[in-house]
């Protein structure tokens, strides 16, 4: 199982990503100019300013040579996860229902959100359900803690956000559409959505299910030493998700 | 030579901030070369050179009194930035530099290219950049223009350190009256390079190319070192065009571009260009290799093609380094810099005439001796005289006089100076890079891991140590302003007790030196008191200077309203390293009925204190001295107990003393405390190290210096009692009482009511700066 990961030149999260992808298979960086995927089974569009987004995050990215490849691949029914500037940047090239705004606060915002996971089956969750995150007790001391705003027995990840363009915004049609097919993947947890986000919306998926994006970033909590382990769950499952499907 | 119409005049000169005897020394230098009068070219080129900000001229003296050596130390002063050894074959290069004066006039690009520049001297050496630091001051926050300039500079190096994919990890921000016209923001950044990778900007190789690569050429910046840097701040604020503009992509694709073709071995060496752009740049590199440089201004990439060949060598335009290379590498190089989408461009050659000559196209438009550009600028001799009295006036009061402990707590905790930074810290990227194991707020020092924690398997029980470094930025300028050399002497030590209390030994030093107009005899004294200060305790603590920066001349004139020198803020930032990030030190109380202890030498003293500051009292003349060697020994014992993971948590206890100590611990660790000071806390030996100083706020001022005073070298500690007592074979320990519930609680026995405040309480007291964001 092989992650392929995006370098733009503004990249910033892009070797995070690889050594988080690099835990639960091989991980290769993939450079903009270039549009061979140099077969990767799935491709992660990390966090940055891919092109310096002065005109808006991710409007440029979307248009590079290695993206072509991506759009290709995840038409082809690819695995593709956008993590921050990669979830804008998957917006930008339509791969993903919705827009990303500017935070409600109007600031650059690095906050540890804990996240619930309202989709468990889907190619990105599969994995974050059982394991060492224990779904209950965790949700219940959150239940308790934002008084009776229980998660309804959802897993929790504890998962690091930073961003200044992540107030996720689709229309009411789109939205309700999107619910009914369970394309919300990820939610903030009640008193965690700091940057306006609708519907406290944090992760959501395209319809067929095979691309992915999120404002937190998994790839910065894949070790306890940076307080939390949680995000790993999201690279197995893309890894479960590639090997099953090849079974 | 073309014959230039007129040649500049001594107006000119001095207009360019040059004094007239330097002016004659300059044209006798020429001379002695061979040439003439210098021409416009030569001059700008000079008054760059010769400026405060480039020459040290009031400072270079005093800082060659500095320790600089170290079995640590592999980069001293001198190169872009100093770098200790780290072990395993890695360094860790760092430094400090302020950007003051043009964040006075345009906070967010101030601040921003403050980042930006900081962040070149560190991959300039070959190492790259980890980590950021920021050292805020400003005017009180109840002053429009102080919240103006706070909330533009924090948006300024957020959106420049966030956009380049470096954390920034740690800082310090302190608000007073001095620096209402002055504010100071100084930028630390930290890079990690293999010892062997490390490059110097000497220029070497006659023949070898000299290529300018990054950012074209435009206006921006012209001479801000000689304008901005090396005067008081006018009566006009009209100098909003010599503030550079900051582009934080295009410094990405720079640092990314520089550290590949280091990677690849095409440089031979490397520069920044910063202050004074080209020429400083090339004339300091052709000075440290003594060779000379041609350099041709045709050839320079322009952003506005009428650019006069005095403009392009002094632009300060940003994102721009200076490489040499051999001939037969100059395309490997261009190509790598199309790779990275950096412009690129060899514009001169290494020469053995020990000249700086710029020509444009084939006409020699300057022509100067390196040495007389570089090294031959009069240094002045300081003239100190100490004041009488604090030239500073006494802060406004705030806290009503009749306060209770309680009350007086929650002031303090609430006051600008000791809230809770988090409103600043959350506009900041502190994890980015995968290393940071302490984020703001956890431990009293940034801890971060050597290399990437993605990068490193198999983490967990049974694998092996994880080495780390720490780092922590200081600076109390109301206590320097009290006492230049204690004040100081007591800012190193700060630096290193908050390195011990994530179990790190200091490797090296670096500072910023922010003071006001060193040619008056009291700022000169200040300076000459705080260098002493600097040198004495890190000579104490073997934490030697390895690079650092002056930023004087910060003062208003005296028709501004809170006119004046700044407070004397000479920031320290301290690099140590510890062998297991596992192990790292926690500031917050940890588990419901652990003892709590007082570590360390504990003298509070309430001079200069921040509840001094609250009552409105004026500064003293003194502080109480400073044994360090005691100091040392606590904060050796803090870090072998945290290294061996025999406590929970370890804090020092600085602005608001003990009380502030207490509650900051319990705040961190959302745990209360049940404390109680004994009658040894209050005894004739504290009454008469107090003094008499009146009646603090209605309690007494033993009870005062008890809760509130200010101290160096003691820690608030929690873990089990018998760890605790067996610090006491190192230093001083005293258990105060145990972690739990859900408030602190403060026991005074006889000396006053005791404090009784909730998590929440203390919490709503110490959010109070997220007003100044909302």
């Amino acid at each position: 199982m092989k992650f392929g990961v995006l370098q733009f030149p503004g990249s910033c999260d892009e070797v995070d990503a690889l050594h988080a992808a690099g835990r639960v298979g091989d991980a290769e960086l993939l450079w903009h100019g270039e549009r061979d995927l140099r077969g990767a089974d799935a491709i992660v569009v990390p966090g940055g300013f891919s092109y310096g987004d002065y005109l808006r995050a991710g409007a440029i990215a979307r248009f590079s040579p290695v993206m072509e490849s991506v759009i290709a691949f995840a038409r082809d029914g690819g695995l593709v996860l956008g993590i921050c500037n990669g979830f804008q940047v998957l917006c930008e090239a339509r791969l993903l229902p919705g827009a990303l705004l500017p935070n409600a606060n109007l600031r650059f915002t690095f906050r540890q959100v804990d996240l619930e996971v309202v989709e468990e089956e889907t190619a990105f969750t599969c994995a974050c359900a059982g394991g060492e995150l224990e779904r209950s007790e965790r949700a219940g001391a959150r239940g308790e803690r934002s008084e009776g705003s229980a998660a309804d027995g959802h897993p929790i990840l504890s998962i690091p956000a930073k961003h200044s363009w992540g107030r996720y915004h689709a229309d009411g049609q789109t939205l309700a559409a999107m619910r009914e097919r369970g394309q919300v993947v990820l939610r903030y947890a009640p008193g965690e959505n700091f940057n306006g986000s609708l519907q406290d919306i944090a992760g959501v998926r395209n319809e067929r299910g095979n691309v992915f994006g999120l404002m937190p970033h998994p790839e910065h909590a894949v070790d306890e030493l940076t307080g939390s382990s949680d995000g790993l769950c999201i690279f197995a499952s893309m890894r479960l998700a590639v090997e099953g499907a090849r079974v | 030579m073309s014959e230039a119409a007129t040649l500049p005049t001594v107006k000119d000169a001095l207009a360019l901030g040059l004094t007239e005897a330097e002016y004659e020394l300059i044209c006798k230098k020429q001379a002695d070369a061979g040439g003439g009068a210098p021409n416009q070219v030569e001059l700008a080129m000079y008054s760059l050179l010769w400026s405060e900000h480039c020459a040290y001229k009031h400072s270079k003296k005093l800082l060659r009194t500095l320790p600089t050596e170290g079995r640590h130390v592999v980069m001293g002063p001198g190169e872009n930035a100093g770098a200790v050894d780290i072990g395993d074959g890695l360094v860790c290069a760092f430094k400090v530099e302020s950007h003051n004066h043009p964040s006075a006039v345009e906070p967010f690009q101030g601040a921003a290219t403050g980042v930006g520049g900081i962040l070149r001297d560190i991959f300039a050496i070959g190492a790259r950049p980890i980590a950021v630091l920021d050292s805020l001051r400003f005017g009180d926050p109840s002053s429009p223009r102080s919240r103006y300039l706070l909330d533009r500079a924090v948006a300024g190096i957020g959106h420049y350190g966030n956009s380049i994919g470096v954390p920034t990890v740690g800082g310090e921000l302190y608000f007073e009256g001095p620096y209402e016209q002055n504010c100071l923001v100084n930028a630390m950044a930290l890079g990690i390079a293999e010892r062997k990778q490390l490059v110097t900007s000497a220029a070497v190789g006659v023949g070898n190319a000299v290529v300018l690569f990054g950012a074209s050429t435009g206006r921006d910046g012209i001479g801000g070192a000689s304008v901005l840097a090396s005067a008081e701040l006018g009566e006009d604020d009209d100098k909003r065009p010599t503030v550079q503009v900051g582009d934080p992509f295009e410094e990405k694709k720079l640092m990314e571009c520089s550290l590949e073709l280091l990677r690849r071995g095409l440089l031979v060496s490397l520069q920044d260009l910063g202050a004074a752009g080209l020429t400083s740049s090339a004339s300091e590199m052709a000075s440290k290799g003594e060779v000379g440089i041609d350099v041709d201004v045709a050839r320079v990439p322009l952003r506005e093609a009428d650019m006069e060949p005095f403009e392009i060598m002094v632009s300060e335009s940003q994102e721009r380094m200076l490489c040499v290379v051999e001939p037969e590498n100059v395309a490997a190089v261009l190509e790598l810099c199309e790779k990275w989408e950096v412009g690129g461009a060899a514009i001169g050659s290494v020469t053995d005439n020990g000249r700086m000559r710029v020509f444009r196209g084939g006409e020699l438009v300057g022509d100067m001796p390196v040495r007389a550009l570089v090294d031959d600028c009069p240094l002045y001799d300081l003239q100190p005289v100490r004041p009488t009295g604090t030239p500073y006036p006494s802060p406004e009061a705030t806290l009503p006089q009749n306060s209770t402990p309680n009350e007086i707590l929650l002031a303090l905790l609430a006051s600008p100076n000791i809230a809770s930074r988090r409103p600043l810290f959350e506009q900041y990227d502190a994890i980015v890079q995968s290393r940071t194991v302490r984020r703001p707020e956890q431990a009293d020092a940034a801890v971060l891991a050597v290399r990437p924690l993605g990068a490193i398997h198999g983490l967990g029980e049974g694998s092996g140590p994880v080495a780390g470094i720490a780092v922590s930025i200081d600076c109390n300028g109301r206590r320097v302003a009290s006492d230049p050399y204690t004040g100081t002497v007591g800012a190193v030590l700060e630096c290193a007790s908050n390195l011990a209390c994530v179990g790190a030994e200091p490797l090296g030093t670096t500072n910023n030196l922010n003071f006001g107009n060193p040619e008056k005899g009291h700022i000169a004294w200040q300076l000459t008191e705080a260098v002493r200060g600097l040198g004495d305790a890190c000579r104490a603590l073997q934490a030697p200077i390895v690079g650092g920066n002056v930023s004087l001349y910060n003062e208003s004139p005296p028709t501004r309203e809170s006119a004046g020198p700044i407070y004397p803020t000479p920031v320290i930032g301290m690099v140590g390293s510890l062998p297991d990030v596992r192990r790292a030190g926690r500031l917050g109380f940890a588990r419901e009925g652990e003892a709590v202890a007082i570590v360390g030498p504990f003298e509070p003293s309430l001079p200069a204190s921040e509840l001094a500051k609250l009552l409105g009292r004026p500064l003293p003349d003194g502080l109480p001295g400073i044994d360090v060697e005691t100091v040392a020994a606590a904060q050796a014992a803090v870090r072998e107990a945290v290294r061996a993971g025999a406590v929970s948590s370890a804090h020092d206890i600085a602005e608001g003393g003990l009380a502030v100590a207490l509650a900051e611990c319990c705040l961190a660790g959302e745990l209360g405390a049940q404390v109680s000071l004994g009658e040894e806390f209050f005894g004739a030996e504290v009454a008469a190290a107090t003094g008499r100083e009146g009646n603090w706020s209605g309690i007494p001022p033993v009870t005062a210096a008890a809760l509130f005073g200010e101290v160096s070298g003691a820690f608030v500690v929690s873990g089990g009692e018998p760890a605790l007592l067996a610090l006491g074979e190192r230093t001083s320990v005293r258990i105060l009482g145990r972690v739990g519930g859900e408030a602190l609680h403060i026991d005074l026995a006889e000396n006053g009511g005791p404090i009784e405040l909730t998590l929440v309480e203390m919490a709503q007291a110490h959010g109070a700066l997220g007003e100044l964001f909302a």
